[in-house]
């Protein structure tokens, strides 16, 4: 698939000496979803900032649309479009005016046609002549997608979209942003909520301490690291586990009416047969069993606790199905 | 040129004008009027005349100038300044933008309102006094000049500002001063002859003298002294604000 964004050897390091990115090479394809996740202060909003030209880059390339941000900034920033992590909007203008505004700022001509269209896809075409001191959260929200989306962009960076939004508007916003994506728009995400990224990302990147630690698709990331627990619930309660069982690594929970047993579900041998057949002969009754899959937001924790750990190098494939497991 | 983006950022900014009209136009009409009316209309009568021109007429352009560098700076510096304080600078910077057309419109709009005021003022003196424009021309390439000189200068004190007492220190502490000192209200023929040298590195002295020729034909210093001491105040004010650009200081880190 053909690349819309190529970022190559960024570094960033702010006057007070902070380094901010280190060394970011990433490629974002034409017309994917890509969820960049990371914890606070991992550098996600800064590679925004940088790609977007808010922030200047102490050293590196990037490339949106074919353009290079520095020599052609004016193609390459008419190309994209932001929609920041504050709400930050000149309160005391009408959304009509507002969105006018940014379309202007990106070079296009008026288009009445196109703003009603954003808008009404937004919900706040009834809203157009409010002043947006006026607007709840939520609208303000959906307002600096609509000044984003005003001219057009074929990218849209959605900085932390959803902090603060209801669940009803955050399932409104997820729709949006799937439309968006059949309309051709590629879009970038960074996101606290894990959940997020696992409902609508093509591709996962993870930034950490200014590094990116891993890029890869969601579905391949989620059956390469996902690991499977399945939960034993027993007739009688125990104490300890039997030694026969010993070595399936169980562990016992919700005292001892139940053991857990965690296996790769990839793997041709999981061992489930062998040990219901042991807990079986250890003369343990089975009530129930229920299994569930490593969340994106496990393997998530899993990584990052791996890279902040001192002198960790590697391994964070293997921390996350351990870590994974906390 | 991104035209569409000067466009829309000036008639923004203009906007502003029109939504906080009584504060930004009302207000320095009617602060202006009141100088008017008490150094022209009432103390002026008993005041001898200043170089053949009735005291009332006299100070015109000085309150014209100290009201137009006030409300340049003002605009100017409020003008980015907000931005940056609410974070909708990040639009503006996000924009395929050169930093030419940023300062055309952010610094364009502060002047073109500066300049409508102080045409309004010069309307509303009449009210007031009798006075005539000998050099029309003259008058108005002044007024545009030290309007957008100053609208430079403010936006320059609203980047560096990184408070609301800050926007106010250079007007209130510096530029004010230096207006009132800089021969509003008198000539500067008519103080001690070593207070006369100081005065000459007051740089308001220039533009109030030069704007005072284009009424009357009467100077302190040679017009052509005036406006090229306002050049070269606008040259170091581009300067400046070049820099800003050139290095991102507290715009883009």
């Amino acid at each position: 698939m053909e690349s819309v964004i190529s970022v190559k050897g960024l570094n960033k390091t702010y006057a007070s000496g902070f380094q901010a990115l280190k060394h970011i090479d990433l490629t974002i394809k034409r017309g994917e979803i890509f969820a960049l996740l990371g914890p606070n202060g991992a550098g996600k909003t800064t590679l925004i900032s940088i790609i977007c030209g808010i922030v200047n880059a102490t050293r590196g390339e990037v490339i949106v649309a074919g353009y290079d941000i520095v020599k052609d900034y004016r193609k390459a920033r008419t190309a994209i479009g932001l929609v920041p992590q504050e709400l930050t909007s000149n309160m005391f203008d009408s959304v009509l005016a507002t969105v006018n505004l940014s379309r202007g700022l990106f070079g296009k001509a008026p288009d009445k046609a196109h703003i009603e269209r954003v808008l009404r896809e937004l919900s706040l075409w009834d809203k157009r002549n409010d002043r947006i001191m006026n607007l709840s959260g939520g609208m303000k929200r959906r307002v600096l997608i609509a000044k984003a989306l005003a001219h057009e962009p074929e990218v849209l960076f959605l900085d932390e979209p959803t902090a603060g939004v209801d669940v009803e508007l955050r399932r409104d916003m997820w729709n949006m942003v799937r439309r968006l994506r059949e309309q051709g728009v590629t879009i970038i995400l960074t996101t606290h909520y894990i959940e997020e990224a696992e409902e609508m990302a093509d591709r996962i990147g993870v930034i950490n301490r200014g590094e990116i630690i891993l890029v890869e698709d969601k579905a391949d990331l989620m059956s390469k690291l996902g690991t499977k627990q399945l939960t034993i619930q027993l007739q009688e309660p125990l104490t300890q586990i039997p030694s026969s069982l010993a070595d399936y690594g169980l562990q016992l929970a919700q005292e001892g009416h139940a053991v857990v047993y965690t296996f790769d579900a990839q793997c041709d041998h999981t061992g489930l047969a062998d040990l219901l057949r042991a807990l079986n002969e250890a003369g343990l009754e089975v009530k129930d069993l229920h299994s569930s899959q490593s969340s994106l937001e496990d393997i998530f924790v899993g990584l990052v606790h791996e890279e902040n750990r001192p002198g960790a190098v590697a391994g964070a494939q293997a921390a996350a199905l351990s870590g994974g497991q906390a | 040129m991104n035209g569409y983006g000067i466009r829309a950022l000036y008639l923004s900014e203009l906007s502003r004008m029109w939504r906080t009209l009584f504060q930004s136009i009302a207000s320095p009409v009617i602060s202006t009027s009141l100088y008017f009316i008490v150094f022209g209309a009432a103390i002026g009568s008993r005041m001898q005349e200043i170089d053949g021109v009735s005291y009332g007429a006299f100070i015109i352009p000085g309150l014209i100038m100290l009201m137009l560098l006030n409300e340049s700076i003002s605009n100017a510096s409020f003008g980015i300044y907000m931005p940056k304080f609410t974070g909708t600078i990040y639009e503006v910077l996000s924009a395929p933008l050169s930093p030419v057309e940023i300062v055309v419109g952010y610094v364009g709009a502060a002047a073109t309102k500066s300049v409508l005021l102080g045409i309004l003022i010069l309307l509303t003196a009449r009210l007031f006094v009798d006075y005539e424009i000998l050099h029309p021309i003259w008058m108005f390439g002044f007024l545009v000049l030290t309007a957008i000189t100053f609208s430079l200068f403010g936006f320059i004190i609203g980047v560096w500002a990184d408070g609301f007492e800050k926007l106010q220190i250079v007007p209130m502490m510096i530029v004010t001063p230096l207006a009132f000192l800089g021969g509003s209200f008198y000539s500067i023929n008519m103080l001690p002859p070593m207070w006369q040298t100081i005065t000459l590195f007051n740089p308001v002295v220039y533009l109030i003298s030069g704007f005072r020729w284009s009424f009357y034909g009467v100077a302190d210093v040679h017009i052509g002294v005036s406006l090229g001491m306002t050049l070269v105040f606008l040259t170091i004010c581009l300067a400046i604000v070049w820099i800003i650009f050139r290095t991102g200081y507290k715009l883009k880190p």
